[in-house]
């Protein structure tokens, strides 16, 4: 019997104690009428041909080289960070309720949210969100709790529209206006909104879903000078690079949130992923999740708990900042573990690597005759190629040259036909950019 | 508390930073993270894990979290390189391995369930939960129903019932039960009416009882016009042997991570399928995984389904979670799934009478345990002064999680136990004989128990002191 180990004997002692016969009796307080009759599951397979069957079916996933972004990126992730996060012990433990026998999962949460508000300049960080475009939600609804009275929220044309999608979703629930900020169709850069209505914030990409660099600075003073809250969305290994969200403008961003996968988590297809978030000290209790603390014990040694657990739904039910429990706790800790590996150092030189390797790829490919740019602006790892065909289909036909070639925007219902978002990362080499020119030049003159 | 991350500085000139990109959209300020070496990132972080207790280390018997053995092929098929380096926005033809995965779960989710769909995507169970509460709002929207903004929900349902009723705009009203742990029907019936939604059941109660009612229940509630939402944390209870679905529930969420194995992971990711009968198949949330006419796989959008209630996260959900659930059900097919809430329950039943004998209280001496049980310990409170939370620190010291403690609240000193089906006999033998140690130890050295925990990294700590210093994020 997979993973049960009662043998015969066992099983007929403790039915015995437990003074019935048979298993079935067990469930002698079930009326019979509910008790299920026919279920179609397929037959059990041993490990090995459990094995065998699914890596058939990964195998039949086509290896591709990656130039796809638009919230999920391809990264080297070190080898130990899997190798530790795998440890049974983080694995395959609970959250940490009881903190005495959960010291390692709280230390690592306290690490990260180190972590997290240093690369943000902001002073707290909760212990994660599901992922960034939910995180975002949660954002919007936290600023919402700040504000009070607020109905509404500036959201960015240019955001990536899985994420406006996802606000649609949460925020539609509580019957909150999302007001559109259109962007400049010749800059691709947001336009100053006209007026806040009665918004509770701004949300201010750093890079959005074209790729190209916001001014966060003027972004972040207009919302401050209409009294909103703003709030920074931001790639975490961009922030190695780019400033932090505490630094924007002349009072800095109020909250930070964003997507955590660039940080040592593998694609797996859009997820297990996290969402970060992070603010000002003076709105911790309108924060949602799980934060740890430092405290001590009764003896005065130091160790880790959570707190502020009056915010949380376990304590506070229907009046909880969120319904959130589970959160993304493994994700953290391989996170966590990449961030202490790769160093301070290492995120910058591989953030640095990402942006030169982009450059080189952008300028690589508007060689390519017919392919042009139809923004000009400075960006981190993403750029968009306007190309002489339909981007749908030359996305496709890449496919054949085992290239996955960008995100065509007409998939999103942005741009023109011929945008193709494209991204770099540190992965790919400079033999990887020549051959994405020569297979593009190639499907260019055949299609 | 072990050495800290930010010991094992070393200090390298910073990174000279790109100079196309212009300097008011460049880091202002250094970034000031650590630098250790590999080795010293390793050691920190194995020597971290060892201070955990969890189910690969330790018996974890924590009520309502289902901790069973989370299986090692699950987590090396999961990151088998196919599946792992696949970017979500690769083109369907390309992925069709994956969602061929995606789309048998959803089916076998919903044979398993007794329900007509699936979507996979919520993250975890609270979120599923804000999904199939969001789909009965829709429902009734699309019956042009507006009245009905009232959720029922036991007062001794998890917290995020209430947490996600309120978070899709309902108001909710709690429902005591009675002293045999079932549902107060006179009360149901009292708040019945055009302005209720539905009501939230988890089925085993969180009292660990069996909800005898439940077909009366769901007549009321649909004679009423409100649906029924099953919150399947307590699945592990009936796997294989009661569907939701014939038990009259209109939509559930499944907790992978407690039913089907898929680990904790310290905290999540989990994956919190939800699951319905054909009337609220339109309002799914996006995407799920469909099947053409000649069997190739697509993720299924707002175009063909437009009355969806939307999408919660950007990309398919927690896949990785998803895979490991696959692997699970694969492995134990038909006849295992079965299997899992007979010894679950067998488990179950089997510590709560050995318990008794040693001296301890059942909150509920009449009922059948169901794959959990509630002790409650007032009678050692009013003799000794021990309290629940006492005897779970002092099981620690014994290698023991503790028990879920004060949940359910409306159980005085109550610990919340839940073998699993995957602990044998002789690790349920070995709790029973602490367990009677340790209320021999309340009545001869209560301080023991209220000093307790003696041999971990560290004692009880100052929760008061942490709020009030907050000290959330180590200082540069």
């Amino acid at each position: 019997m997979p993973y049960i180990p009662h043998d015969g004997l066992e099983t007929a002692a403790m039915l015995a104690a437990v003074g019935v016969e048979r298993l079935d009796q067990l469930f002698d307080e079930i009326p019979p009428t509910l008790l299920v009759h026919d279920m179609v599951l397929p037959e059990g397979l041993s490990e090995m041909a459990l094995h065998r069957e699914l890596e058939g079916r990964a195998m039949s996933n086509a290896p591709l080289r990656c130039f796809a972004g638009g919230g999920a990126y391809a990264h080297h992730i070190p080898a130990i960070v899997w190798e530790i996060a795998g440890r049974g012990e983080f694995y395959s433990a609970y959250t940490p309720y009881q903190p005495e026998a959960s010291q390692g999962t709280l230390q690592v949460v306290y690490e990260y949210q180190s972590f997290i508000t240093r690369l943000t300049g902001l002073e707290v960080s909760n212990a994660s969100l599901y992922d960034g475009a939910s995180g975002l939600a949660e954002a919007c609804l936290m600023a919402l709790r700040i504000q009070g009275g607020d109905k509404s929220i500036l959201v960015p044309e240019n955001l990536l529209p899985g994420w406006r999608r996802v606000l649609d979703s949460v925020l539609g629930l509580q019957n909150i206006r999302l007001v559109s900020v259109p962007y400049d169709r010749a800059t691709g850069t947001l336009i100053l909104p006209a007026e806040a209505g009665d918004a509770a914030a701004l949300i201010i990409p750093q890079s959005s879903a074209l790729g190209l660099l916001e001014p966060v600075d003027a972004l972040t003073d207009w919302a401050h000078g209409h009294d909103l809250l703003a709030i920074a969305v931001v790639n975490p290994l961009a922030l190695a690079l780019l400033k932090a969200p505490g630094d924007w403008g002349t009072q800095g961003a109020d909250i930070a949130v964003g997507e955590g996968q660039p940080l040592g988590i593998p694609l797996t297809g859009g997820g297990p992923y996290f969402g970060f978030l992070a603010c000002r000290k003076a709105h911790v209790r309108q924060l949602p999740g799980r934060l740890v603390a430092k405290t001590v014990d009764g003896q005065g040694r130091e160790g880790f708990c959570l707190t502020l657990q009056a915010r949380e739904q376990h304590i506070r039910r229907g009046k909880a900042t969120s319904n959130i429990c589970t959160n993304q706790g493994l994700m953290v800790t391989a996170a966590t573990i990449h961030m202490a590996t790769l160093g301070g150092r290492g995120l910058q030189q591989t953030a640095v690597l990402c942006h030169e390797r982009a450059a080189l790829l952008r300028e690589l490919l508007t060689a390519v005759p017919g392919v042009s740019l139809p923004y000009g602006g400075p960006f981190f790892h993403e750029f968009v190629l306007r190309l002489p065909q339909a981007a749908v289909a030359v996305r496709d036909a890449l496919l054949g040259h085992g290239l996955l070639a960008g995100l065509p925007l007409a998939d999103w219902g942005m741009g023109e036909a011929g945008d193709l978002l494209v991204c770099t990362t540190e992965l790919l080499e400079e033999a990887d950019l020549l051959a994405y020119r020569d297979a593009l030049t190639s499907v260019l003159e055949t299609l | 508390m072990s050495a800290s991350i930010f010991d094992h500085d070393h200090h390298f000139p910073g990174v000279e930073l790109p100079s196309d990109i212009p300097a008011e959209l460049l880091r202002k300020t250094p970034l000031n993270l650590p630098n250790p070496a590999e080795l010293e990132v390793l050691r920190h972080y194995t020597r971290l894990s060892q201070q955990n207790f969890s189910i690969d280390t330790q018996f974890y018997p924590l009520g309502s979290c289902t901790m069973k053995y989370n299986p090692r092929i699950a987590h090396t098929m999961a990151s088998l390189p196919g599946f792992a380096r696949l970017h979500p926005d690769t083109p369907a033809p390309a992925m069709q391995g994956l969602l061929q995965v995606l789309w048998e779960l959803q089916e076998w989710l919903a044979a398993a369930t007794g329900m007509a769909a699936v979507s996979l995507t919520p993250a975890a169970g609270a979120q599923g939960e804000l999904a199939g509460v969001a789909m009965i709002r829709a429902y009734h929207a699309a019956r042009g129903d507006h009245g009905r903004r009232k959720m029922l929900i036991p007062t001794a349902a998890h917290g995020t019932n209430p947490a996600s009723a309120q978070m899709a705009g309902f108001a909710v009203v709690e429902i005591p039960n009675l002293a045999d742990g079932d549902l107060d029907m006179a009360f149901l019936d009292q708040h019945l009416g055009p302005d209720v939604a539905g009501i939230m059941l988890t089925n085993p109660s969180t009292l660990g009882v069996f909800e005898r009612r439940i077909a009366d229940i769901a007549a009321r509630v649909h004679g009423a016009g409100g649906l029924l939402y099953y919150d399947g944390a307590n699945l592990n209870a009936i796997l294989g042997r009661v569907q939701p679905g014939q038990m009259g529930f209109d939509v559930m969420h499944l907790n992978l991570h407690k039913t089907f194995a898929t680990p904790h992971g310290g905290g999540g990711p989990g994956a919190g399928a939800v699951a319905v009968q054909e009337r609220l198949r339109p309002f799914l949330p996006l995407p799920t995984v469909g099947r053409e006419g000649g069997g190739a796989l697509r993720w299924v959008t707002e175009q063909e389904l437009p009355r969806s209630i939307g999408r919660f996260s950007a990309h398919g959900g927690n896949i990785g979670v998803l895979l490991r659930a696959h692997a699970y059900l694969r492995r134990l097919g038909r006849v295992g799934v079965s299997r899992v809430s007979a010894y679950a329950a067998l488990n179950a039943n089997y510590l709560l009478k050995e318990l008794q004998r040693v001296g301890y209280q059942a909150a509920f001496p009449e009922r059948r345990a169901s794959h959990e049980f509630i002790l409650s310990v007032s009678d050692l409170q009013k003799a000794t002064g021990i309290r629940a939370l006492d005897v779970a620190k002092r099981l620690l010291d014994f290698g023991i999680h503790a028990p879920t403690i004060y949940f359910p609240q409306l159980v005085p000193e109550c610990l919340l136990i839940e073998p699993t089906e995957t602990e044998s006999k002789a690790t349920l033998d070995r709790f029973v004989a602490v367990m009677a140690q340790i209320r021999q130890e309340a009545l001869e050295q209560p301080e023991l128990l209220r000093e307790a925990p003696h041999h971990l990294p560290v004692g009880r700590l100052d929760e008061a002191l942490a709020a009030r210093r907050l000290d959330v994020a180590a200082a540069q």
